[in-house]
């Protein structure tokens, strides 16, 4: 009936899960418990889970990327600890807990921190910045939100029901086989992340289509705002790269399951295939990552500079050449696996080709700099914080395409310090940046800067202090996923490290300050004109909180920065025209289809994972009954009348003229 | 001012502590390999250094310099586009990594870890096998095999042969340089050298299951003379390596202390290679009860390679050594 479940499957024995598992199942009782009595379910249900509008979804992609980033660093710290105890003693993690913690540590904060941070971004962001008033396919977008979550709810319930996988965040082979992994770690693993990456993968084929058919009237592709292209870019590398991970899942999936052996090490099998494979996806993943961080960034620098991107086409042309070359260097991953010395060279030159992208990129940050009036406000901050440690972190790729430098590098805490250094300070620091950037646009009110400040500067100390020993701890031999130190000499770095976790925790507990602190004083943080950071692109020229049509009329696009332009008109004496009449809007109507679909799919991976058929049937069946009941819907939109469009637009003219008013008098 | 000074003191024994670390690691090499990673290593650093460091001191002082409270900088919003700045912006990483891409190319070349170190005759062999979880090193000019304990000659260039009994690991000792990965079913090659006498580290570099930490062995560099003298002592023992103990070896054990084998039978090495002897096994069961399926290992006679299993001699895993 349950298949393999039983009440074995429960850890008892193992106390820091099961009280883990407590806290957060408390935790949920307690959210769950304080909505139902506050009365909330209604609006949460309306305006939220059914919600179908890019800037709700992008929100809640955020929301769910903040929490799986705690549980994530949760992971980090406990690592951390445990290895410093085992200088001592045998620490507090026997093995196959440690090895389920350094694996699940490293799937969550790429699949479920990493990804929806940045999906959540360009969700809210790109149709703003297009000037247009929703993405391509409203309700798919929905889809592939609750799809992300259906994956990390399966990766979390493998806390105490079962086991998470032990075999690094990436499964090779033979090691995830089912001789070598019986257990139902691995099935966990698969699951989460095949009906989480059709989520990604949706979502990837409606930006780009979004991106490529829905701009505003006059924006040419060049006129296109510069995080569009690093969106575009990272969407289209998703639509290439995703469907070879799902393959590669699902043939592990058939060795499992059904016998087969394209990895294993009999049977005609090359488990070699599995680690070419995943890294034809797992390279390019990084550019997924980091492209949309590489045009916030852009955003923020020429922002905060009031200046416009130094050298716009060359950063779209940086960019779309990462985007190519970051295909032609996957084997830069596994240099002492012994291909030939050509073979190595080859990839190792292309991998240290792709940074001369990212040094112009880097250049052209600078020269946008230079000329400038640059305001410090925290996402600079951030800014300022990437442009410096990613260029180390860089440095250090670099020198790991090395083939004769990675022969002893390969696997060492050197490397692990390098990609933290990389996916730290560009995906992270960029996920804070944007963050801090565009919440005000999302809220109405802005971030409290004197506690966004202190998190900053705690997060970078913090940062430095973790990885640097461990960049050392590497050259002096040490390799990753240790679950016991076997050499004394590496202690004193593990000590300095584990001092930089402890400054980190600081730094992410202001993070939480500061967002309770802006929310009690949001009054005075209050943004009123819709442009608090005196923006250039099309989403500051909305009001804060936009409304759900974003603009009463699609902007006519003359430039490469309309926005700007419109205020340098207002400046030079000539205000903008004000729209005579409004006409009704239709916009897509809410659907549960994503919220629905997505319970299915849950239902499906638990199912079999634990080998539940009638269960897994049932999933299907009910996913299938969603897609169909949504594909025979008679009315898709609903109607906003024109007298609520020109309320909103009117309101938002004449806070804005207030506004400049108040501003010429202070002058 | 005493509060100053003890901090100073802290600061330096922990840099102290922290430089002296270094010296047991890749930048301390004690072969010609090793000294060839760590010169391509410093080179490269080096080569990228006279760029980023620059790079940084300029985003930072720009960032400074045009900060908004500073009267003296001009404001120069116009300043979006200029030809000659792109041409050295594209310019200075392309020659960077055109240099840069010469020392991958000599290195990789220079470096192959299938590349002799001497005559090939000169080379001493030694077959590595990659169990669950320990390391097997067999060496097969004296027909002895020891376990978790590597033993070589000083100033001899070392032929290397590796598998691996079940999942994938590396063969890594960080003074001797390069690593390389042990694969079962495959077998993959690299030559190593230990310039002197000495007592080294190593260990596996590529985690595989719950005995990865114990995967870690010493390597006794000894004189040659010494070292075929140790050869001949291990003759005396009892252990015998064959289809059968190999077997009983390849069961998975966790921190196994250091042992030798007095005789180990020919071609044991390539019968794991050819999978003639099956790969081993894992774990029964894992959380989540024993799985449905449970593949089975290949047949060991559908080939006919001799490994045959001795009757006379009896396995004997805790003799000899």
């Amino acid at each position: 009936m349950l298949g393999k479940l039983d009440w074995s499957a429960i850890p008892i024995e193992e106390p820091i899960p099961l009280f883990a598992a407590l806290v957060v199942f408390l935790g949920m009782v307690g959210v769950l418990g304080w909505i139902t009595s506050r009365g909330w379910w209604p609006y949460l249900w309306r305006e939220w889970i059914t919600s179908v509008d890019h800037k709700r979804i992008g929100v809640m992609y955020i929301v769910l990327a903040a929490l799986m980033l705690l549980r994530g660093f949760v992971d980090a710290i406990m690592m951390r600890t445990h290895q410093t105890a085992t200088l001592f003693g045998e620490g507090y993690l026997p093995p196959d807990h440690y090895d389920q913690i350094f694996s699940a540590h490293g799937t969550i904060m790429i699949f479920f921190a990493s990804m929806p941070f940045m999906i959540g971004l360009m969700n809210f962001v790109v149709p703003l910045q297009l000037g247009v008033r929703d993405v391509a396919f409203p309700t798919l977008n929905s889809v592939g939100f609750w799809l992300t979550a259906s994956g990390a709810l399966l990766v979390n319930m493998s806390l105490v029901i079962g086991e998470f996988a032990r075999t690094g965040w990436l499964p090779y082979a033979p090691l995830s086989e089912l001789e070598y992994s019986p257990g139902v770690g691995v099935d966990y693993y698969l699951w989460a992340i095949q009906i989480s990456g059709v989520g990604t993968l949706v979502t990837g084929v409606n930006l780009v289509t979004t991106i490529l058919k829905m701009r505003a009237p006059g924006m040419g592709y060049l006129r296109m705002p510069i995080f569009c292209w690093t969106s575009l870019a990272s969407c289209m590398l998703i639509v290439a790269a995703f469907p070879i991970l799902t393959a590669t899942l699902a043939m592990l999936t058939l060795d499992r399951y059904l016998d087969f052996h394209f990895f294993t090490n009999d049977g005609g099998g090359n488990p070699m295939m599995f680690v070419n494979l995943i890294w034809a996806w797992g390279h390019p993943e990084v550019y997924i990552l980091v492209l949309p961080a590489f045009g916030l960034f852009s955003e923020i620098f020429s922002t905060f500079s009031s200046k416009p991107l130094f050298g716009y086409r060359s950063m779209v042309a940086a960019t779309l050449f990462i985007c190519v070359v970051s295909f032609t260097v996957w084997l830069h991953h596994f240099f002492t696996m012994g291909a030939g010395a050509n073979v190595n060279a080859a990839f190792g030159i292309a991998t240290s080709v792709i940074a001369v992208g990212t040094g112009v990129k880097i250049y052209n940050w600078m020269f946008t700099m230079y000329g400038g009036r640059i305001r410090f406000d925290t996402p600079m901050l951030w800014a300022m914080g990437f442009i410096t440690t990613f260029t180390v972190g860089g440095m250090t790729g670099v020198l790991l395409a090395v083939p004769a430098a990675d022969f002893v590098l390969h696997n060492s805490m050197f490397l692990v310090a390098h990609f933290h250094n990389v996916i730290i300070s560009g995906v992270l620091f960029g996920a804070f940046a944007g963050f801090t950037f565009w919440f005000p646009k999302a809220f109405g009110f802005r971030l409290h800067e004197g506690w966004g400040k202190a998190a900053f500067w705690f997060t970078l100390a913090g940062f430095i202090l973790v990885f640097a020993p461990l960049y050392l701890v590497g050259l002096q031999g040490m390799t990753r996923r240790l679950q016991n130190i076997p050499v004394d000499g590496w202690a004193p770095s593990l000590f300095v490290a584990l001092a930089g976790v402890g400054v980190m925790i600081v730094g992410a507990a202001c993070q939480i300050v500061q967002l309770v602190v802006s929310i009690r004083r949001r009054d005075s943080l209050r943004d009123e004109t819709g442009d608090p950071w005196d923006g250039r692109s099309l989403e500051w020229s909305t009001p804060s909180p936009p409304p759900a049509f974003n603009f009463a009329r699609l902007p006519h696009v003359e430039d490469e920065e309309p926005y700007w332009s419109v205020k340098q008109r207002a400046i030079e004496g000539q205000p903008p025209e004000v729209p005579v009449s409004y006409e009704p809007i239709e916009m897509p109507k809410n659907s549960p289809t994503g919220f629905v679909s997505a319970f299915f799919a849950t239902l499906i991976g638990f199912a079999l994972i634990w080998h539940i058929w009638w269960l897994a049937l049932l999933g299907l069946a009910g996913a299938y009954a969603t897609f169909v009941v949504f594909a025979w819907r008679d009315e898709a939109e609903y109607e906003i009348p024109a007298a609520e469009v020109e309320r909103v637009d009117r309101a938002r003219l004449e806070t804005r003229q207030a506004w400049y008013r108040r501003r010429e008098e202070a002058a | 001012m005493r509060a100053k000074q003890a901090l100073c003191r802290t600061t330096c024994v922990t840099a102290a502590a922290v430089l002296s670390g270094c010296t047991n690691g890749v930048l301390d090499p004690q072969g010609p390999v090793g000294a060839g990673n760590r010169q391509i290593l410093l080179n490269s650093l080096a080569v990228m250094l006279v760029i980023v460091v620059p790079t940084i001191i300029g985003a930072l002082w720009f960032a400074w310099w045009f900060r908004a409270s500073n009267p003296r900088a001009r404001y120069d919003p116009g300043f979006t586009y200029s030809g000659r700045i792109e041409l050295i912006v594209w310019s200075i990483p392309t020659l960077t990594i055109l240099f840069l891409g010469g020392l991958i190319y000599y290195g990789s070349h220079e470096l192959d870890p299938r590349k002799p170190l001497g005559p090939p005759d000169q080379a001493v062999e030694v077959q590595v096998i990659a169990l669950d979880w320990k390391w097997l090193f067999i060496y097969p000019r004296h027909q002895v095999a020891s376990v978790n304990e590597l033993y070589l000659p000083a100033g001899q260039p070392v032929r290397f042969r590796l598998t691996s009994a079940s999942v994938m690991n590396v063969f890594f000792v960080p003074q001797l340089g390069t690593m390389i990965y042990a694969m079962n079913g495959m077998e993959s090659e690299l030559n190593l050298q230990a310039d002197k006498p000495g007592e080294l580290y190593g260990q596996g570099a590529h985690y595989s299951g719950a005995g990865f930490p114990g995967m870690n062995f010493r390597v006794h560099v000894l004189p040659q003379v010494e070292f075929d003298r140790w050869a001949t002592r291990q003759r005396s023992g009892e252990a015998v390596l064959n289809a059968e103990t190999y077997a009983q070896l390849a069961e998975q054990s966790q921190d196994v202390a250091a042992y030798s084998y007095a005789r180990v039978q020919p071609g044991l090495f390539d019968a794991v290679v050819h999978q003639i002897l099956p790969p081993s096994r894992g774990p029964d069961e894992g959380r989540g009860g024993s799985p449905d399926i449970h593949p089975q290992p290949l047949d060991a006679n559908i080939c006919t390679v001799p490994v045959q299993t001795s009757q006379t001699m009896r396995p004997d895993l805790d003799g000899g050594g």
